[in-house]
């Protein structure tokens, strides 16, 4: 069994014969902590600073079995350019799509600093053989996939194989070469914030870049203090390590007014080092226009009709 | 300039993301100039011709003028108290009582946001604390009694419960309006009249608690209110027609009123100081008990008496924890009280501010390390930075004197007994909180800790249904509960 990188003292892996301490959450207390961060009244210059970091942190996102090329190259033109009466608005930080699609995507965002993620590893369920997720992570990194998002393996995490959970994220993450590694919880299935933070620190021992919420296939998605006791988890290793871990929430975030809710919760847990593109995304679909149509707002006063926004 | 005035001038580090002001508007407040006594369910001139200013801490700005009682101001609102308690309140239908405190509590909660920003303006507690604390637990209170006033007979199933009389109640300035509701629901609903007295410097709540009182249609004479300084509360404390005391505020006032009361055969409930351990033991989950250290000690400018001000921490997880609740202490957000995002507001008065430098000197000068996260304090009115203190001793004063401001001393300790050992040797015992994944060590813990509140997991958390109280100097007798209306009723 391979030796896990260094991680915060009194989390060790279970990997090791020594007793495990990884800690743990309070569940009562962490809702509370998010609930009070929520309620923070963002206005002005700080809300336009927060949805223009919103546009630029976004994975637009299309995981659809009907993603045909055409979707994805009106996504990807979307990406480039959100709002095209209002070339301030920056692009997004990446378009986000299924493997087969990443040629297209390629192809259309080339030149532009929009990335392309692929997910890989049998997502959403992750229920495949390993070298199968080997090899397909392997083929999305030769495509040319600049970030890869991969699923951990519930089912072998809930039956408490620890151990197989952070292999496969080793082993995916050496497939990866050097495309960023996304590596998604599918934190609606853990059942417990324990088990979040058990599963965060093992995704980062593993080898990820960032951790990732959720595929959006299952309910609920992301959640303020899902995200918060994610945060915390990346706080500790780079307390310990110095190592800087990414987030990326994804799911269920449609509305701008959350995204800012997110970044406050980002800014009051990591600091403004981590409000970046490189260490925060936004995994979504629909936020994108309401960001576009607040960002309107905040700039002529007044609120413009949804139709003046391209659905693509 | 002290040296504590020159740490605290420090800026903060410039952020990209500096939250714009956001203040709730002041408009929904109206002002009177001058307010008089509220006695018989009629504004009075003071017979004592006396008024001062109320200030807002702040800004120091005067909000209004509000009448200082003289003895025979007390004197009159007594009499007009037992001529409301004797001409029916006391046997009209305990339904109908019930009915007005119902009606009370929805007025609080329909005009809550008018009543959070008067109470963050004259006291100076953040808004975001009287809109999600103060007003939500007064109403809820309210409620909670109101549910009671036609059910005395099940409380106290065969002791025959009857009202008292004319409770004479005296409340602090750290949380104005919720401390009024806290003494003026349950002695209503066991039927008995009243004649409060606001803190001096926090008054204008419970004034303009004065006109819910109208809106409600309460019978006159049923709650007066006598504002002034500490001359009017003893006055109210030694009058012969009151039957019953209740006072929340500092433990030597509180023995005053105590050999004041001695031998008149009045009832005294008595809410006092307290220096409660918040302990956290190294398997706590340490993200929340730090949100729980902050929360125990900053919360209300640490303006609360059961304030978890002595932070007693594993010695395996000292390094650790200290590490994490510096760098919180860095995202609290101090300034104006109005702001939506303020943490930490100003300090209520001029005198509590000396009284805080004084014993944070005395800290330093014993030989404790203090740490304050850079933050920029506004120019005008009354201020201190949230403060913690490490390598303090059991023996200093910072660790054994209630300071009742945003200071936090920090011990540590081995084992649960030295635990339990150190947190109960103190002269008060109102309050203390536990952190640990461990239930049962949760239960034996808050058998052996002598405090009346015991915190698990969580701390300053309230419910009207939940009996509040203490030990030892802390005082007697509890609010709250079933047990809250014992105080306010004979048996037969």
């Amino acid at each position: 069994m391979a030796q896990a990188p260094a991680l915060p003292g009194g989390f060790e892996l279970p990997l090791e014969p020594r007793l495990p301490r990884i800690g743990s959450v309070d569940q009562v207390a962490v809702e509370e902590r998010a609930a009070s961060l929520s309620r923070r009244s963002i206005k002005r210059e700080s809300k336009l600073f927060a949805l223009d970091l919103a546009v630029r942190m976004m994975d637009l996102t299309t995981l659809e079995g009907a993603d045909t090329p055409g979707k994805v190259a009106a996504l990807c033109s979307k990406a480039m350019r959100p709002d095209p009466s209002d070339l301030t608005v920056p692009p997004v930080a990446a378009v986000c799509i299924y493997p087969n699609l990443v040629p297209v995507a390629l192809d259309r965002v080339q030149g532009s600093g929009v990335r392309v993620a692929s997910v890989a590893t049998a997502f959403p369920s992750g229920q495949s053989p390993l070298e199968i997720k080997v090899e397909e992570t392997a083929r999305v990194a030769e495509m040319g996939a600049d970030e890869i998002d991969m699923v951990i393996d519930r089912g072998a995490f809930l039956s408490g194989d620890y151990a197989k959970v952070y292999d496969e994220v080793r082993r995916v993450k050496e497939a990866s070469g050097d495309a960023h590694l996304k590596v998604i919880l599918e934190t609606g299935e853990l059942g417990t914030y324990d088990n979040v933070r058990r599963a965060s620190l093992l995704a980062i021992a593993g080898g990820a870049d960032f951790i990732k919420t959720s595929t959006g296939k299952i309910q609920p998605a992301a959640t303020l203090p899902v995200t918060l006791v994610m945060l915390e988890a990346i706080r500790d290793v780079y307390e310990e390590t110095g190592r800087k871990i990414g987030m990326k929430p994804a799911g269920g975030i449609r509305h701008a007014k959350q995204a800012v809710q997110y970044l406050v919760l980002l800014h009051e847990t990591l600091g403004v080092e981590w409000m970046t593109p490189d260490l925060f995304r936004f995994g979504a679909s629909s936020l994108l226009n309401d960001c576009l149509l607040q960002i309107r707002k905040e700039k002529t006063g007044r609120y413009q009709s949804p139709d003046y926004f391209t659905i693509d | 300039m002290t040296e504590i005035e020159k740490r605290q001038d420090r800026s903060p580090v410039p952020s990209a993301f500096d939250y714009a002001p956001a203040p709730e508007s002041r408009e929904i407040v109206t002002l009177e100039d001058r307010y008089g006594l509220f006695i018989g369910g009629e504004w009075v001139e003071p017979q004592s011709g006396e008024y001062e200013a109320t200030i807002s801490p702040a800004t120091e700005e005067p909000l209004a003028e509000v009448a200082y009682a003289g003895p025979e101001d007390v004197g009159v609102a007594v009499d007009s108290a037992r001529e409301a308690f004797e001409n029916g309140w006391s046997d009209i239908a305990p339904g109908e009582r019930a009915k007005y405190l119902y009606r009370i509590a929805r007025i609080l909660q329909e005009r809550s946001r008018e009543f959070a920003v008067l109470e963050s303006l004259d006291g100076g507690k953040p808004i975001r604390e009287s809109r999600d604390v103060d007003l939500p637990l007064s109403a809820a209170h309210f409620f909670y009694y109101a549910g009671w006033a036609d059910k005395l007979e099940y409380a106290f199933p065969n002791r025959n419960p009857k009202p008292l009389g004319v409770a004479g109640q005296i409340i602090p300035w750290n949380f104005p309006l919720l401390m009024l509701s806290w003494k003026i629901a349950p002695a209503l609903a066991a039927g008995n009249t009243v004649v409060l007295k606001p803190a001096e410097s926090t008054p204008l709540t419970a004034l303009l608690f004065c006109d819910v009182v109208r809106q409600a249609e309460l019978p006159p004479g049923v709650v007066n209110i006598v504002t002034g300084d500490g001359r009017a509360g003893a006055e109210l404390v030694k009058h012969p027609g009151v039957d019953k005391v209740a006072f929340t505020g500092s433990t030597d006032v509180g023995k005053e009123i105590q050999r004041a009361v001695a031998g008149t055969g009045k009832k005294l409930t008595l809410e006092l100081g307290g220096k409660a351990a918040n302990i956290i033991f190294d398997d706590a989950p340490l993200d929340q008990a730090v949100e729980g250290i902050i929360n125990g000690i900053y919360f209300n400018q640490g303006h609360v008496c059961c304030a978890g001000s002595r932070l007693l921490v594993q010695e395996s997880i000292y390094e650790q924890v200290i590490a994490k609740l510096k760098r919180r202490m860095g995202t609290l957000r101090v300034g104006d009280p109005l702001d939506k995002n303020t943490d930490v507001g100003a300090i209520n008065s001029r005198e509590q501010l000396e009284k805080i430098k004084e014993l944070v000197a005395a800290g330093e000068e014993e030989g404790a390390e203090i740490f304050q996260p850079p933050c920029r304090l506004p120019e005008k009115g009354w201020w201190f930075a949230p403060t913690v203190f490490t390598n303090v001793a059991q023996s200093y004063r910072i660790a054994q004197e209630e300071i009742f401001g945003p200071v936090l001393s920090v011990l540590t300790f081995r084992t649960p007994d030295e635990a339990i050992e150190k947190a109960n040797n103190t002269p008060y015992g109102l309050s203390a909180g536990v952190w640990t994944e461990k239930g049962s060590r949760i239960l034996s813990m808050a058998q052996r800790l002598r405090a009346g509140v015991i915190w698990a997991n969580t701390y300053n958390r309230f419910d009207p249904a939940s009996p509040f109280g203490g030990y030892k100097e802390s005082g007697f007798g509890r609010e709250g509960g079933r047990h809250g209306l014992e105080p306010y009723m004979r048996f037969e």
